[in-house]
C-alpha cells in the first residue's frame, strides 16, 4: 500500500505484526486476525495456579481434545469485540421494537389463557437453563486454550445472559412476577424439569472445557433451541394466536441460526485433527446428546403434548445429521 | 388494550434483581463445593452472597447498545487516523517509545485480565458478583483489541511494535508486567479481585491511564487518546466493582480483615513497581510533558489514595505497608529507571536517549531536591562519554528482583547514595530482591515465587547459551532497528523525513 502525501510517498515499513505474517503471509491483516491470534501468553508462564498446582496458567492438557494449533478453531463469523457488539446492538434494537409492539398492541392480552399458561410453563424455567449456559460458556472462555476458541465463548455466555433476561421479560410481560416465581418453583421442584436441572448441574462440575462445549453448546442447545423456538413457538403456538410470543423470541431463533455455524465449524476442525479427537467427540456427543434428548422430552410434552416423542425423534435425527457434516457419527 | 404491563410496576433495583441474581438457584443434584471448588482455600468467609450490592445495573441489551455506539465512534476515528497519516501529528518520534512499551507490556495485561475475570465470573457463588465480573471480562478483551488496533498503524511505519506478541513472552522487561498478571491469575478468586479489581483498577489505574492518555493528547496521538476515552466509562464500572468487592469481603466476616490487608500490602507494592514504567514515560519519554511523575503521585496517589484509605479505615484497613517507602522513592524512580533503560538499550525494543539541556532543566525544576544532586551528574557523564565517541553501554546483565523482576537499580529509601539490595535463602538457594516490599511478598509465599521465570538466567540456557545475537533472534529483537539510541535510529530518520515532507516545501 502506498499513500501519497503532497505528491511525496511515505513507504510503510511492514504490512502486519510478525506473528500474523508468520501465520498468514506478508500482507495486511484483518482486525479479526489482529485481535484474536496469539494474544494469549504461551511461553514462560511464571507460576502455577495456587487453586490447582497440577495445571498451568493456560493449559492445553485440561481437556482430552488435542490440537497441534488451537488457533485452527477459527470462528467463521470472525467475531471480535467490535463485530460482536455491533451485531448484537442491531439485534437488540429489533428485539426492543418487538417488545414495544407487543406492549402497544396489547399482544400479551390477546393470547388465550390456555396458550399463555402453556407458554409460560415452558419459557419461564428456561431463563434458568440460559443462566446455566452462561456459567458454562464463561467457564470455557476462562479455562479453554487459545483466543480464537475462547473469545466466542464469552460472547456466547453474555448472549445467554441476554436470552435469560429476554425470557424474564417475557415472563413479566405475559404473567408478571408471579410467573417468574412459579417458573422458578417448577425449575426446582416439578418433575418435568428435574432431568434437565440435573443435566445442567452435572455440566457445572464438568471441568474439561471441550467436553463442556459439547455438552452445552452442541448437545443441549442443539436440541433445545430448534425444539422450543422452532417446533413450539413458530410451528405450534404462532398458529394458536401466539404471534406475540414469536415476536418476543425472535432474538433466540435468529441467534441460534447464527451461533450454530460457529459451533459446527469448531466441531468439524477439532474432529478432523485426529482420529482420537473424532472418537472422543463422538463419544461425548453421543452420551450428552442422548441424555439431552431424554431430559428434554418432558419439556417437549409441556409444550407439544402428545406430539412430543415424534418431534424429539426428529430433532435428534437433525442433530445427528448436523454432527455427521462435521465428521461425527453418533 | 392499553392495560399496563406488570413489568412497568417494578423499580429499577427490583427489575434488575429479576434479570440477574434471580436467574440462579440453589443446586441440589451437585454440591456447592463441587460447583465452586476454589472458594474456601484462601480462607475468605462469605456467609451471604445476597448481601452483594450490584455496583452498576446494566442489562445485556443496554450493554450492547451503549458499547455498540462507543465502538462505532472509536473505529471511525482510528480509520481516519490511519488514512490521514495521523502518526505524523505526534510531537516527536521519541514519543513512540511510550507506545511500544504499552503494547508490549500493558495490552497483554488487558488480555490476562479478560481471562482472569472470566474465571472469577464463573468461580464466585453469587450471581450478582458473577455478572459484574463477566461484564468486566468482556470489557477487558475489548481493551486488548482496541489497543492493538489503535497501534497497528504505527507498526506499519515504525520499528519496535512488530513483535509485541513475542516480546510479551520473551523480552526481559515485559516480564515485570507479565509476572504481575500471572501472579494475580495464579491466585485464588478473592485475591484476584483484590489484585486486579481493587489494587490495580481502583488504587493504581489513575496513575497509569490518566497520565498515559493525557500524554497522548498532549503529544498529538489521536489514536491512543481515542482508546483511552473510549475505555473510560468501562473503567468507571471496573472501579466501582473493585470497591464493592473489598467492602463485601470486609463486611461478611471480621476474619477476612487480616487476609485482605495482607493482599492490599502485597498488591500495592507489586503495582507500584509496575508503575515505575509509567514514571519513566512521564518524566522522560513524552516530548511534551503533562506533569511530572511526582505531581501525578501527589494527585492520584497521595490525595486520592489517602482519601480512599481514610474511608477504608472504617473497616479496620490501614494504608498499605509499602506506602511510606513508595513516597520516598517518588523523587528517584523515573531517573533510576531511565538510566537503566539507557545503559541496557541494546536489549530493549524501544529507543532511549540522553535528555537534552531543556529536558534536564525541566527535571531539575520538577525534582529540586534530587535531580541536580544525584542524576544530572550521571547524565552529564554519559553525555561526555558520548561526545568523546565512547558511548556508555552496559553489556553486563542486570540482577533481577525475584519478585517484581525489575533490575535491582533502586536505592535505599533513606539513603539515595546506596543501592538497595535484599536477599534471602530458601531451601538452600539465594534469592535477590530490590526492596523490603518485594522481599516480604516472597517470604509470604516462597513456593510461588521460586517458580518465577527470570529472563536473565534464560540467556545462559538453550537455545541462547550466552550468545547475545542468538538471544536477540530468540527474543525477536531486530538489532540496529528496534533497539539502541533514538538519535540516528531508523524511526528518527523516517519520522523527521516524513514530517518534513508533510510540513515543508523542500
Amino acid at each position: 500500500m502506498q499513500i501519497d502525501l503532497r505528491t511525496v510517498t511515505i513507504e510503510p515499513q511492514r504490512q502486519a505484526f510478525d506473528h500474523l505474517v508468520r501465520r498468514f503471509g506478508d500482507k495486511p491483516a484483518s482486525r479479526y486476525q489482529e485481535g484474536s491470534y496469539d494474544i494469549q501468553a504461551t511461553e514462560n508462564l511464571h507460576y502455577r495456579p495456587t487453586w490447582d498446582p497440577q495445571q498451568e496458567l493456560y493449559d492445553k492438557a485440561i481437556t482430552q481434545i488435542v490440537m497441534k494449533d488451537w488457533y485452527d478453531l477459527k470462528d467463521p463469523r470472525q467475531f471480535f469485540y467490535n463485530t460482536y457488539t455491533l451485531t448484537r446492538a442491531r439485534q437488540q434494537e429489533a428485539a426492543e421494537s418487538n417488545f414495544r409492539f407487543i406492549e402497544t398492541h396489547g399482544l400479551a392480552n390477546v393470547v388465550s389463557p390456555a396458550l399463555r399458561e402453556k407458554a409460560l410453563a415452558v419459557l419461564v424455567p428456561l431463563r434458568h437453563v440460559a443462566w446455566g449456559a452462561n456459567q458454562n460458556n464463561t467457564y470455557i472462555c476462562g479455562y479453554g486454550y487459545g483466543t480464537v476458541f475462547t473469545q466466542p465463548c464469552i460472547y456466547q455466555a453474555m448472549d445467554h445472559l441476554g436470552i435469560a433476561q429476554y425470557l424474564s421479560r417475557i415472563g413479566l410481560a405475559f404473567g408478571g412476577t408471579e410467573a417468574l416465581a412459579a417458573g422458578k418453583k417448577a425449575w426446582i421442584d416439578a418433575p418435568a424439569w428435574q432431568g434437565l436441572r440435573r443435566y445442567i448441574e452435572d455440566c457445572l462440575v464438568t471441568r474439561d472445557p471441550f467436553e463442556l462445549f459439547v455438552a452445552q453448546n452442541v448437545a443441549l442447545d442443539g436440541l433445545l433451541y430448534p425444539l422450543v423456538y422452532g417446533d413450539m413457538v413458530d410451528s405450534g403456538w404462532a398458529a394458536e394466536g401466539g404471534s406475540g410470543l414469536a415476536l418476543a423470541t425472535q432474538f433466540m431463533a435468529d441467534w441460534f441460526d447464527e451461533t450454530r455455524k460457529w459451533i459446527d465449524a469448531v466441531m468439524k476442525v477439532a474432529a478432523a485433527e485426529s482420529a482420537a479427537n473424532r472418537d472422543t467427540l463422538t463419544a461425548w456427543a453421543g452420551t450428552w446428546g442422548a441424555r439431552a434428548a431424554e431430559v428434554l422430552l418432558p419439556v417437549a410434552r409441556l409444550g407439544l403434548g402428545e406430539q412430543a416423542e415424534e418431534v424429539m425423534a426428529e430433532r435428534r435425527a437433525e442433530l445427528a445429521a448436523r454432527l455427521a457434516k462435521s465428521g461425527i457419527k453418533i | 388494550m392499553d392495560m399496563k404491563t406488570p413489568e412497568k410496576k417494578l423499580g429499577i433495583k427490583e427489575r434488575y434483581r429479576y434479570l440477574t441474581r434471580d436467574l440462579a438457584w440453589e443446586p441440589s443434584y451437585r454440591s456447592h463445593d463441587e460447583i465452586y471448588p476454589y472458594l474456601a482455600y484462601e480462607g475468605i468467609k462469605i456467609h451471604d452472597w445476597d448481601k452483594w450490592e450490584d455496583p452498576f445495573r446494566l442489562t445485556m441489551d443496554a450493554y450492547w447498545k451503549y458499547q455498540g455506539e462507543k465502538e462505532r465512534k472509536f473505529y471511525a476515528i482510528i480509520d481516519a487516523h490511519a488514512q490521514n497519516n495521523g502518526h505524523l501529528n505526534i510531537t516527536d518520534g521519541r514519543y513512540l517509545s511510550a507506545l511500544k512499551i504499552f503494547l508490549q507490556a500493558i495490552s497483554p495485561g488487558e488480555y490476562a485480565a479478560h481471562k482472569g475475570f472470566s474465571r472469577a465470573g464463573r468461580e464466585f457463588a453469587g450471581a450478582g458478583t458473577q455478572v459484574a465480573c463477566q461484564m468486566q471480562a468482556l470489557d477487558e478483551i475489548r481493551h486488548a483489541q482496541t489497543q492493538i488496533h489503535a497501534l497497528s498503524n504505527y507498526n506499519k511505519y515504525y520499528n519496535g511494535f512488530h513483535a509485541f506478541s513475542d516480546h510479551r513472552d520473551r523480552i526481559w522487561y515485559t516480564s515485570v508486567a507479565r509476572s504481575f498478571f500471572d501472579d494475580a491469575m495464579a491466585a485464588g478468586p478473592f485475591e484476584f479481585m483484590i489484585a486486579i479489581g481493587f489494587s490495580f483498577e481502583y488504587v493504581l489505574t489513575n496513575l497509569l491511564f490518566v497520565p498515559f492518555m493525557s500524554g497522548a493528547a498532549y503529544n498529538g496521538d489521536m489514536a491512543t487518546v481515542t482508546f483511552g476515552f473510549s475505555a473510560q466509562s468501562d473503567e468507571a464500572r471496573h472501579m466501582t466493582l473493585g470497591l464493592e468487592c473489598i467492602k463485601f469481603m470486609l463486611e461478611q466476616d471480621p476474619d477476612n480483615l487480616p487476609i485482605v490487608q495482607k493482599w492490599i500490602d502485597k498488591w500495592f507494592w507489586r503495582g507500584f513497581r509496575v508503575l515505575g514504567l509509567v514514571s519513566t514515560m512521564m518524566d522522560y519519554m513524552l516530548p511534551k510533558r503533562v506533569m511530572s511523575w511526582r505531581e501525578a503521585w501527589e494527585i492520584y496517589g497521595v490525595e486520592n489514595g489517602g482519601a480512599l484509605f481514610k474511608d477504608l479505615a472504617f473497616y479496620g484497613i490501614r494504608p498499605p505497608k509499602g506506602w511510606e517507602d513508595a513516597g520516598k522513592a517518588i523523587d528517584h524512580m523515573s531517573h533510576q529507571f531511565m538510566l537503566g533503560f539507557y545503559q541496557w538499550r541494546f536489549g530493549t525494543a524501544f529507543h532511549s536517549w540522553i535528555p537534552s539541556d531543556d529536558d534536564m532543566n525541566w527535571l531539575s525544576q520538577k525534582y529540586p531536591t534530587t535531580f541536580d544532586k544525584y542524576y544530572r551528574p550521571r547524565w552529564d557523564y554519559i553525555r561526555k562519554a558520548e561526545a568523546e565517541g565512547k558511548p556508555f553501554k552496559n553489556f553486563g546483565l542486570a540482577k533481577l528482583c525475584q519478585c517484581c523482576q525489575l533490575p535491582c537499580v533502586f536505592t535505599e529509601p533513606d539513603d539515595p547514595s546506596q543501592l538497595c539490595h535484599r536477599q534471602t535463602t530458601y531451601k538452600g538457594e539465594i534469592y535477590h530482591f530490590c526492596s523490603d516490599g518485594c522481599q516480604d511478598v516472597f517470604e509470604n509465599e516462597p513456593e510461588k515465587y521460586v517458580q518465577a521465570w527470570l529472563p536473565m538466567p534464560q540467556l545462559f540456557q538453550d537455545p541462547v547459551n550466552g550468545d547475545l545475537a542468538a538471544w536477540m533472534d530468540w527474543a525477536f529483537l531486530t538489532d540496529g532497528k528496534d533497539n539502541g539510541e533514538y538519535p540516528g535510529s531508523g524511526d528518527q530518520l523516517n519520522f523527521d523525513r516524513w514530517r518534513g515532507l508533510a510540513t515543508s516545501n523542500t
